[in-house]
C-alpha cells in the first residue's frame, strides 16, 4: 500500500467537507473492497476518511411503510434483519447469494453499491483498462470476457457492476440518500445510480466525487413471491456469472432485474409487461442490443432460462 | 525484533504487508511516481484476548499484521492476503471477519478474540477439541481461520440467521451439513480436510443442541 493520512469522521456533512479539502482523498466504511485494491495500488488514496464512527447503522420504519437502510448497516445484519427478510425477501437472498460470511459481516449497504468491477483486466496493473486508467484501451474486448458483461458495453469498457444486493435494491425501486460538503441531501433512484461505461468507464455512479451515502430507502412492501436466482462456477462464494431478482404475483406481473450482465443491475420495465407471457418475451425485449463477445454470448441465453428457471419455481 | 528476523522464512507471504511493501518494487510501481504521503503513525487501542493493548502503527497496518508482527499472535494466518482464503479469520465483536481487509486503526476499542483467546492447549475450546478428534486439518495452516469461523458460524445459527441454502427465510435454521458447508465457504482448505471440518462441527453443534 502507499501510505496515506487516517482520519476518524464526525457527522456525514463534515465527512464530506473533508473529501472536498483532500482531492485524492476516500472514504473508508468496510474497507473489504477499498483495502484489496490499495494493496494492489489500483487505488492509492493519500488520505482515508473513516465514516466507521458516524452510526448509520440503523433499519428504521419510514412514514411511508417503507424501511430506511443505513449507509453502514452491514451486509450480514441487513440479510438478517427480521422485516427485510419478511417484506423484501429478494434483497436478503440477493446478499446472503453473495461474498463469504466475514465478508458480509464488514461489507456495509453504501460500499457494497460502490464496489468496483470485478474485470480481471481491471485487477491487472500491466494491462489496458480504461477504467482503471482512462484512455489506456480495454484489453477485455478481444480477451478473456466469458464473466464480462453482455449489454449496455461500449467500444471503451465491457465490464459488469459486481453486486448481488444492487440488482434486488434496483427491482425493488430502492432510492440512494446522499450528503454533500455543503450539507446538501439528495435521494437518487437505483434506476439512475450507477452508470453505463460509454466513454468514461473511469466513472461508476452518478455520486459527484466527495458525496457521501448516508443511506438507502426501500418503499413500502409490494407482497408477491420474492426470489433472487444466482448461477456462477461454483455452489457458494463466487460472483454470478447471471442472476436474477423477481418478484412475482399471482396474476402473472412482476419485476425482474438481471445481474452479472452489465455495468448496472439491468432491468427493463418495458419488458415486464411481457411477464404473463413467459421468460422468452421478457428477455426478447429487456436483451434486445446485446452486444456480447465471442466468449460470453451464452450469457443472453442463460438469461432467458434462468428466468424460466425463477417463473416456474414461484409458480410452484 | 521478531519481524524482521523472520523476513527471510515469511518474505513471499508478507508481499501484501506493510512492512515489506516498502522494499518490494513490482514493474507497475516503479512506472508511477514516488507517493507525496510520507508514512503516517498513529496510537491505536483495542482488547486483544481479554487483555488491553494499545500500539503505535503505520496506518497502512492491516488489523492481521497488528496480530502477528506487532503482538506476536501469529495463530492467525495471513494465506492470500486478500480475503479470499479465511486463513486470516478472527472474531471482533462477536462477528468472525478476515483481518487481513481491515486496517488496524479501524478497531479502537473494539474486542477481538484470536484463536489464541479461544482455547490453550490445557485448556481447549470445545471446537478445537473436535477438530482434534475429527482430524479436521492436515497441514494445518488453515485451522485457526476455521476454528474462528466454525465457532462464529455455530453463534449465527443459534441466532436464527438464516444462509443461502435455508429453504425459508423465516424459520430458524438448523445446524445440518448443507447449512455448515455453505457457511464455512470463506475459508479455503487445500488439504481438503473439510468433511472432517463439518464433521467437527457437527459434534460441537450436537453438543450444544
Amino acid at each position: 500500500m502507499r501510505p496515506f493520512s487516517y482520519e476518524r469522521a464526525t457527522t456525514p456533512a463534515a465527512a464530506a467537507l473533508a473529501a472536498r479539502a483532500r482531492p485524492g482523498a476516500k472514504f473508508i466504511a468496510g474497507g473489504t473492497n477499498l483495502l484489496d485494491l490499495m494493496k494492489l495500488q489500483i487505488e492509492t488514496p493519500a488520505h482515508l476518511i473513516d465514516v466507521g464512527p458516524l452510526g448509520l447503522d440503523r433499519i428504521e420504519e419510514t412514514p411511508e411503510g417503507g424501511l430506511r437502510i443505513g449507509a453502514l448497516v452491514s451486509n450480514s445484519d441487513l440479510a438478517g434483519d427480521a422485516r427485510v427478510r419478511r417484506d423484501y425477501g429478494v434483497l436478503s437472498r440477493a446478499l446472503l447469494a453473495g461474498a463469504s460470511g466475514q465478508l458480509r459481516n464488514k461489507a456495509t449497504t453504501g460500499g457494497n453499491l460502490l464496489q468496483r468491477t470485478r474485470c480481471p483486466y481491471f485487477y491487472d496493473t500491466a494491462q489496458a483498462c480504461n477504467k482503471r486508467e482512462p484512455g489506456s484501451g480495454c484489453a477485455a474486448i478481444g480477451g478473456f470476457s466469458r464473466q464480462l458483461a453482455v449489454i449496455g458495453v461500449s467500444d471503451h469498457c465491457i465490464a459488469t457492476h459486481p453486486s448481488d444486493m444492487a440488482v434486488a435494491m434496483r427491482v425493488l425501486d430502492a432510492q440512494v440518500e446522499t450528503v454533500n460538503a455543503a450539507g446538501e441531501t439528495r435521494a437518487i433512484p437505483m434506476a439512475e445510480f450507477h452508470r453505463l461505461p460509454e466513454d468514461r468507464p473511469h466513472i461508476d455512479t452518478v455520486l459527484p466525487p466527495g458525496d457521501l451515502i448516508t443511506a438507502v430507502t426501500l418503499p413500502r412492501p409490494i407482497g408477491g413471491t420474492h426470489v433472487y436466482r444466482k448461477v456462477r462456477d461454483r455452489a457458494s462464494y463466487a460472483f454470478a456469472v447471471v442472476s436474477v431478482a423477481a418478484v412475482l404475483q399471482r396474476d402473472g406481473t412482476g419485476r425482474v432485474a438481471f445481474g452479472g450482465l452489465a455495468h448496472k443491475p439491468w432491468r427493463v420495465e418495458a419488458a415486464e409487461a411481457a411477464l404473463p407471457q413467459g421468460a422468452k418475451a421478457v428477455a426478447a425485449i429487456a436483451l434486445a442490443g446485446a452486444r456480447p463477445t465471442h466468449e460470453n454470448a451464452f450469457k443472453v441465453t442463460l438469461a432467458e432460462r434462468t428466468l424460466a428457471a425463477v417463473i416456474s419455481d414461484a409458480r410452484g | 525484533m521478531a519481524g524482521e528476523l523472520e523476513l527471510s522464512r515469511r518474505g513471499v507471504l508478507m508481499v501484501g504487508g506493510a512492512s515489506a511493501a516498502l522494499a518490494t518494487v513490482s514493474p507497475a510501481e516503479a512506472q508511477t511516481p514516488p507517493p507525496d504521503t510520507a508514512p503516517t503513525q498513529m496510537a491505536v487501542s483495542f482488547e486483544i484476548n481479554g487483555a488491553d493493548r494499545t500500539l503505535e502503527l503505520d496506518t497502512r497496518t492491516t488489523l492481521l499484521d497488528a496480530l502477528r508482527e506487532h503482538l506476536n499472535l501469529t495463530g492467525t494466518k495471513k494465506g492470500c492476503d486478500h480475503g479470499q482464503c479465511g486463513a486470516c479469520t478472527v472474531i471482533v465483536d462477536g462477528q468472525r471477519i478476515n483481518s487481513c481487509l481491515s486496517l488496524a486503526v479501524m478497531h479502537e476499542g473494539a474486542k477481538v478474540t484470536t484463536i489464541e483467546g479461544l482455547g490453550t492447549p490445557d485448556d481447549l475450546h470445545p471446537m478445537q477439541a473436535a477438530f482434534i478428534k475429527h482430524d479436521g486439518y492436515q497441514c494445518g495452516y488453515c485451522t485457526p481461520g476455521q476454528i474462528c469461523s466454525a465457532v462464529a458460524v455455530l453463534d449465527e445459527i443459534r441466532q436464527g440467521l438464516p444462509s443461502h441454502v435455508s429453504a425459508s427465510l423465516t424459520d430458524r435454521p438448523r445446524a445440518t451439513n448443507e447449512e455448515m458447508r455453505e457457511r464455512m465457504s470463506g475459508n479455503i482448505c487445500r488439504c481438503g480436510a473439510y468433511s472432517n471440518i463439518a464433521e467437527a462441527m457437527a459434534e460441537v453443534a450436537g453438543a450444544r443442541a
